[in-house]
């Protein structure tokens, strides 16, 4: 397949235009220099990659993100940053100095898994937007199949619930705990 | 469409995840680098169950896990970050040299 028969396909111009939100958002992830703005366009990365979801037939996985990261993940990072920095404009020390030295190691993370996907999956084509997978499908298979990772990793989620609970909460001191005695 | 398309984007996104990791000093900063590269992650299982089509979605059900494991990442590591600055006042990896060498 040629690029040209590539490009003139309409879906793949779609797939352009979000893969470049997507990318354009995760460098300023990395880059920008306001906590507020990172955490902000990590939600372009996100609601770009629910749209590459939906463009690869799964529906149901693409609203779990959009419900999962960016209602409740990124409103969480936006609350960590509100508490662990309260003058939320420019920062100079948000970054390590040496940085030529980590952009060479990704670079040629992405070299090395680019051309070993190349490699690998050449002329793989995929299911064009074909018939989305149904919620039953996933649900027959959650339940069936996987009913014990399913368990498992409820079982992860409470742990996180009570771990988080008692690792942020603040323990009282000597005297408050004397003062909640008394009361 | 070819899985190529998504497998490389996937890779250039895990990429920029690497080097958020490594670069930034702020550890909020660092939490959503990872979650970049989980991202990236969810993409390329849902582009291979999408070339593979198989009975049971076990592609998609792996991403729905990455999700919830991620969620509950997040706010373990969260919950770690905020005990960290009552303690310290920062949110700098670098202050936090107590048990480095």
């Amino acid at each position: 397949m040629t690029f040209a028969d590539w490009i003139s396909a309409p879906v793949n111009w779609v797939f352009l235009a979000i893969g470049l939100i997507v990318l354009l958002s995760g460098f300023r992830v990395v880059t920008s220099k306001n906590v507020v703005h990172a955490a902000l366009f990590l939600v372009g990365a996100l609601a770009g990659t629910a749209g590459l979801f939906l463009m690869l037939s799964a529906e149901f996985v693409a609203w779990v993100l959009v419900l999962v990261y960016i209602g409740a993940v990124i409103v969480l990072f936006l609350f960590g940053i509100m508490i662990t920095r309260a003058p939320t404009g420019l920062d100079e020390g948000l970054d390590s100095d040496n940085k030529a030295l980590p952009a060479l190691l990704s670079l040629g993370l992405f070299v090395l898994l680019a051309w070993s996907s190349v490699a690998a999956f050449g002329g793989e084509e995929v299911a064009s937007l074909g018939e989305p997978t149904s919620t039953e499908t996933i649900a027959t298979s959650l339940i069936g199949r996987f009913v014990i990772p399913f368990e498992v990793v409820s079982f992860v989620l409470l742990a996180a619930l009570i771990g988080g609970i008692t690792i942020a909460r603040r323990d009282l001191t000597p005297l408050e705990e004397e003062e909640r005695a008394s009361v | 469409m070819l899985v190529n398309q998504f497998l490389i984007l996937a890779a250039a996104l895990f990429s920029l995840g690497v080097y958020g990791l490594l670069v930034r000093r702020n550890i909020v900063l660092i939490l959503l680098s990872v979650e970049l590269m989980l991202n990236a992650v969810n993409i390329n299982l849902v582009a291979f169950e999408s070339m593979i089509r198989s009975a049971d979605a076990t592609g998609q059900i792996f991403t729905i896990f990455i999700i919830t494991v991620a969620a509950a990442e997040v706010g373990i590591g969260l919950a770690i970050v905020l005990m960290i600055f009552r303690n310290r006042r920062s949110a700098d990896v670098s202050d936090l040299n107590l048990m480095r060498w």
